[in-house]
This record gives structure tokens, sequence and C-alpha cells, in this order.
């Protein structure tokens, strides 16, 4: 009886705390959009060019349309048909980020598991992770558009003996994947290395064996750590997926269409606009789910245990 | 227990997993099965534009069929450098401008040109008409804006046949891939293909007049006027490949002809290909912005007085000229750059088919310019 208040308590209390959380969202981006106004219609008063500003005039951005196009046009443009298709921006959006988001979901699987992989194998055998850590680390700097177009290169030449047809678009998945097993990686052996002494030494005087340890203290132990990771990989793995898909030439997703859109930014500024609010969209939703999971998974004692 | 009911599931995904690969293997097979055409792929340098129309012709009205081939357009991308696409084994053939098909075989890589599809270049300098530049002369002391990665070699040698030092003589910026920063004032003048960026300006909103900038507004260096022009879109195979496989060298010839087909198709009918490229899903440019450039395109390629895709000795010899003068490439190539036997009989197959392979009779057309190029 007890437990079930509780339970609809904190119920209302989550839904109240995420009606607060959107209503918090909805006031900055209203804010935002009153501050690019603003600005604007700043600009315009005094100067649209603002040539003739004083040092000022050459950092701010200007505020004539093209560079930057009202607000309401970029709202607009969303359900703006586009040339040559008979579908809306927004749609055309929707399904670029079905596009990246496949990718995306691809390289966050396959990271995942390998970043977990290798958080295993470093905290099992110590002396690996003061050798490998640093290759780990090291693997980060490599700018992913240098290796993009080798790696879609040596997918499509390669793969051929995979029993699935090798696509263009699993390259951008790796590149992704490069992406999204480092976080995972370091906050799993963190976790996996969390479990206090006392706990540890416990299991010790059971005889549990290493993998015993692994599975019934070590991996839950890291469960919070891992969706710490896992929040970041997620949005990661877009980033990966759009910079891939820039530089990689596979036929579709928002990395493609932003990079086409700012090549015709001249006759439709507010496409681009569109496009990029498109992916923070995507961002901010695989990021949500992420934190619905853990949710569900940890429940609030698990969250508070780390924070 | 517990962990055993965990490998068993493990174990019946797998099974799954491979049950599912091996009915999608089948369907592969049947759908590939009764067809006896040669599979072969061509990568793009950049995405579906009119600017390969006449390859996109050829797969849509059966050309490449017509000649046993089954073709795979690979769309390029920002990073993607053809010549290396198909030296790696990526692609069997490559569409790629001459110099940046040139430089990777000088570092090694052995590719060759087997069709000279473009025979003038397309690449300009535009600046407004007020600005005071009509020749490469006036570019003294100005902003010049160019896309770099390879795309300014024109430009710098034009530059030097005018006796500018490209280092103190003018400020070259690097512009993106569009013309706001000619239109915001950045640049006195700005690089832009004419198939493509010169028409994106034209499809601009003057604010000054409310109405489309006119070509009036601007004024153009041409750079096959300035005699620095350097050949562009070309067709490139595998060097290596064409002496050691027969098989090879034979779809070579029939994926010429049909291409060339395709070209000669769309400089008849540039509407039909203009709606075969927009169907295609050109992300870049409504049909209007595609028409525009399909007209264009033609122009680069037609008249082809010795014939559609063979190379243009006196051209070639000037690009290579350029690109020697200005460090582009080392020393000039050997005799294997180019070779023009493909083409040769590629043309023809076209003219026993009744083809015309050079357009003498081929005058521009008159495209109307549409905002945004909807």
């Amino acid at each position: 009886m007890i437990t079930q208040r509780a339970g609809r308590e904190d119920r209302r209390d989550m839904l109240k705390r995420i009606g607060r959380q959107i209503v918090v969202f909805g006031v900055f981006v209203v804010l935002m959009g009153f501050a690019y106004s603003g600005y604007k219609a700043l600009g315009q008063s005094i100067d649209d060019k603002q040539h003739d500003w004083w040092v000022v005039g050459s950092v701010l951005p200007r505020t004539d349309d093209l560079n930057m196009p009202p607000i309401l046009d970029i709202l607009t443009e969303f359900g703006a048909l586009q040339g040559g298709t008979d579908k809306v921006l927004g749609r055309l959006l929707f399904e670029e980020a079905l596009f990246t988001l496949r990718e995306a979901a691809l390289g966050f699987a396959i990271g995942s598991v390998v970043g977990m992989a290798i958080a295993v194998v470093l905290a099992r055998w110590k002396r690996l992770e003061r050798g490998l850590l640093p290759y780990v680390i090291a693997s980060q700097t490599v700018p992913l558009i240098a290796i993009a177009p080798i790696i879609v290169i040596w997918g499509r030449k390669n793969f051929g003996f995979m029993p699935w047809e090798w696509k263009d678009w699993m390259s951008v998945s790796i590149i992704a994947t490069f992406l999204t097993f480092f976080p995972v990686a370091v906050n799993g052996l963190r976790g996996l290395q969390s479990p206090k002494p006392e706990n540890l030494e416990l299991m010790e005087s059971y005889a549990a064996s290493w993998s015993e340890t692994l599975w019934r203290l070590r991996l839950p132990a890291s469960v919070p750590y891992l969706f710490a990771a896992l929040k970041i990989a997620a949005t990661a793995s877009i980033v990966g997926a759009i910079v891939g898909e820039i530089s990689a030439g596979v036929g579709g997703g928002l990395g493609r269409r932003i990079f086409l859109e700012a090549q015709r930014y001249t006759t439709g500024p507010e496409r681009l606009y569109a496009s990029v609010i498109g992916s923070a969209i995507l961002g901010i939703l695989v990021f949500l789910t992420i934190t619905g999971a853990e949710r569900l998974v940890l429940g609030r004692q698990g969250r508070e245990a780390i924070t | 227990m517990k962990k055993n009911s965990l490998w068993r599931i493990l174990a019946i995904l797998l099974v799954f997993g491979l049950v599912a690969t091996a009915c999608g293997d089948d369907d592969d097979d049947v759908a590939d099965a009764p067809e006896e055409l040669i599979a072969v792929s061509l990568q793009l340098q950049w995405v579906p534009q009119s600017q390969f129309a006449g390859y996109y012709a050829a797969v849509e009205l059966g050309f490449y069929e017509d000649v046993g081939l089954d073709v795979t357009i690979i769309e390029g991308g920002l990073d993607i450098v053809p010549a290396t696409v198909l030296d790696s084994g990526g692609a069997d053939f490559a569409i790629s401008w001459v110099p940046r098909g040139l430089v990777p075989r000088e570092e090694g890589l052995n590719i060759t040109n087997i069709a000279q599809v473009f025979q003038r270049s397309g690449t300009l300098q535009v600046s407004f008409a007020d600005s005071g530049i009509d020749s490469v002369d006036d570019l003294a002391g100005k902003n010049v804006g160019n896309w770099g990665f390879g795309n300014e070699f024109e430009l710098l040698a034009g530059l030097a046949s005018a006796g500018l030092d490209a280092n103190s003589d003018v400020t070259l910026v690097q512009q993106d891939f569009n013309m706001s920063a000619l239109i915001n004032g950045d640049i006195d003048a700005s690089q832009a293909m004419i198939y493509n960026e010169y028409a994106m300006v034209l499809e601009t909103i003057n604010p000054d007049t409310g109405e489309l900038f006119q070509p009036e507004d601007f004024s153009i260096i041409d750079w096959n006027d300035v005699g620095t022009a350097m050949l562009q879109d070309a067709i490139w195979a595998d060097a290596d490949r064409l002496e050691d496989d027969a098989d090879y060298r034979a779809a070579a010839v029939a994926f010429v002809e049909a291409s060339l087909r395709g070209w000669a198709h769309c400089r008849d009918n540039p509407q039909e290909c203009t709606d075969i490229v927009v169907a295609v899903g050109t992300p870049f440019g409504g049909p209007a912005h595609q028409a525009w450039m399909m007209n264009e395109i033609n122009a680069l390629i037609w008249p082809s007085p010795g014939g559609v895709g063979l190379m243009d000795q006196g051209l070639y010899d000037q690009t290579i000229e350029i690109a020697t003068s200005q460090g582009i490439l080392a020393a000039a190539p050997d005799d294997g750059a180019f070779r023009t036997d493909i083409a040769e009989e590629a043309i023809a197959n076209l003219e026993a088919q009744g083809i015309d392979v050079k357009g003498s009779g081929f005058a521009k057309g008159v495209v109307e310019v549409a905002e945004g190029g909807e």
C-alpha cells in the first residue's frame, strides 16, 4: 500500500519534471529566436551590410536575408515543396534522417560492443591497460575526413565476402563506430573498476573466478557508467555518420543534404538552416532515447548512485 | 543456469542470422541469373546532376544494356578522388578532370584517359560589372576567390599569363562552393562553373532591384578565351587491366560507345535528359537549374570537331603546359596518360549506327532562369 503510493508520487514527480524540462527548453528556443531576430533587426536598422561598422562590422555576422534568413522563412521552408520532387523539405529531411539514423544505429551498436570488449580486456589484464590505452586514445586523434574515403573504398573492395551485399552506408557506419567505441571503452573500464575493494574481497572470499566476478559484480557496477558513455556515443554516432556522408559520397543522409544545401546556399539559405535544425533534432532524439532507456533500466536510485 | 540460457539465446540468434542471410543470397542469385550482362561501375566526380546526364541517360534508355553492360553509377563526394577509387578497384571506370587524374597518375596510379568527353573548360571568374574587372590584368590588387583542391590551376596560370604574381599582386581567397562571398562583397571575383555557380547567381534576387540578377550585372573572365583552359570531364580506366584483361578492354569500348551515345542523345533531347537527371533524384537545384546545366554542358561537349570523346591534342598540350609550368605536374606525363584507340573504336561503332558524333551544327539553346532554379 505504502509502496504503491510512493510509486504513484514518483511517477507524478517524473511527469512534473519532464513537463518542466519541456517548458524550459521551449522558452530557451523562443529566447534564441528573439535574440536572432533582435540582432538582425538592430543590424538592419543601422546598416544592412554593416560594411561601415568599425571592426565589429567585419566580426559579427551580417544581418541581410542572405546571411540571416528570417526565422519565418526557415520554418515555412519545412513545408515548402522542393523542386524536382513532390515532397516538402520536412518530409525529405525526415527521410534523410532515417538514412542517417540507420548508419548511426549500426555504428553505435558495433561501437558499443567493441568498446565494451576493449574495456573488459583492459580490466582483465592490467598490464594491457597501460600498453593499449594510449593507442585507444590516439585513435581519436585520427581525422575522420582523412580516413573516410579509405574506409569507403576498402569496404567496397574487400567486404565482398560478406554473406550480404556491402553497401557504402555500412562504411559510413564504420566511421561512426570510430567515434562511438571510445567513450564506451573508457567509461566502461572505469565502471568495471568501480566496485569497492570490500566487495571485490567478498567475491574473493567466495573463491569466485574472474569471470564470475565480472558477471556478478563488475558488469552490474559498470552499468551507470555505461549509460553515461552511451549518451555521448549516441550523439557521437550521429556526428560520425554525418561527417562520413559528407566526405564519402553515399546516396543520402543529413550530412549530404547539409553539404549540398551549403553549396546552393546563395539561392536558398533557409534550406541550409532547416537542414541543420533537422540534424540537431535527430541528435536530441537519440540522446533522449538513451536517457529514457537509462531511466527504465536503472530507475532513480541507480542514477543517483553515480551522480 | 542463467548463463546457459544466455548462450542458448545467442545460439538461436546466430541460427536465425545464418538462415536469414542464406535466404538473402538465394534471392540475389535468382534476380541476377537471367540477364547475362557484364556488371561494371562508374565513379562520378560529384553528385548526380546534368554534368553527368549522358551516363544517366545511357542507363535509363538502355544504351548500356544494348552493348551488354549493367552499369552502376556511384556518386562522388567531397573527399572522393575518382582516380584513387578507380586504381584501388572501387570502380571499373571513373569520371575525372584531366589534371585531377594526371596528378595521382604521376604519383604512381596506373590509370589512363580513354575518352575526352568535354572539349572545353567550364570554369569562369565572375565579378560584378561595376567592379571594373574586365580582364585578367584587372584582377591586380583584388580579392580573388577560388575553391582550392586543384580547382585553382586555370586561375593561377591565367594570372601568370598576365604577368601577375599570385602571391603578391592579388589576394587569393579560399571560397565556399557557392556565390555568397561575391554577393556579400567579401571577394571581388568569384570562381564559378558556367553550368552551376554562374547559374546560381542568376537565380538569386538582387537585393537592390528586387529582381533576379541579370547577366549584364556581371563581368566574366572565361579561361577558354584567356588561353589557360584545362581539360575537364574525361572517362578514365585502369591501364593495367586494359593491357592484361581482354574482357575489360572490350567492356571499356562498349562503355565508351554507350556513354557517348548517351551524350549524343542529350545533345538532341536536352529536356528529356534533364528530366532523367531530375528523376534520378538530383539533390542539387531544381529542374530549371538542371535544364540550364544541361544546356551549358552540351556546349562544353559540342561541337566535337574530331568526334566526341577524342582527345584534342592542342588542348591536351595546353593542359600539360599549364600543369608543368604551374608545378602541378613535375614533368609532362608519358604517352600512356591517354589513349584514343578505345574512343576511336567506339566512334566507329556509333557512326555505323548512323549517330552524329560531331554535332557540327550544334548551337547552344536558351534556357529560362527561374528563381532558386526550381
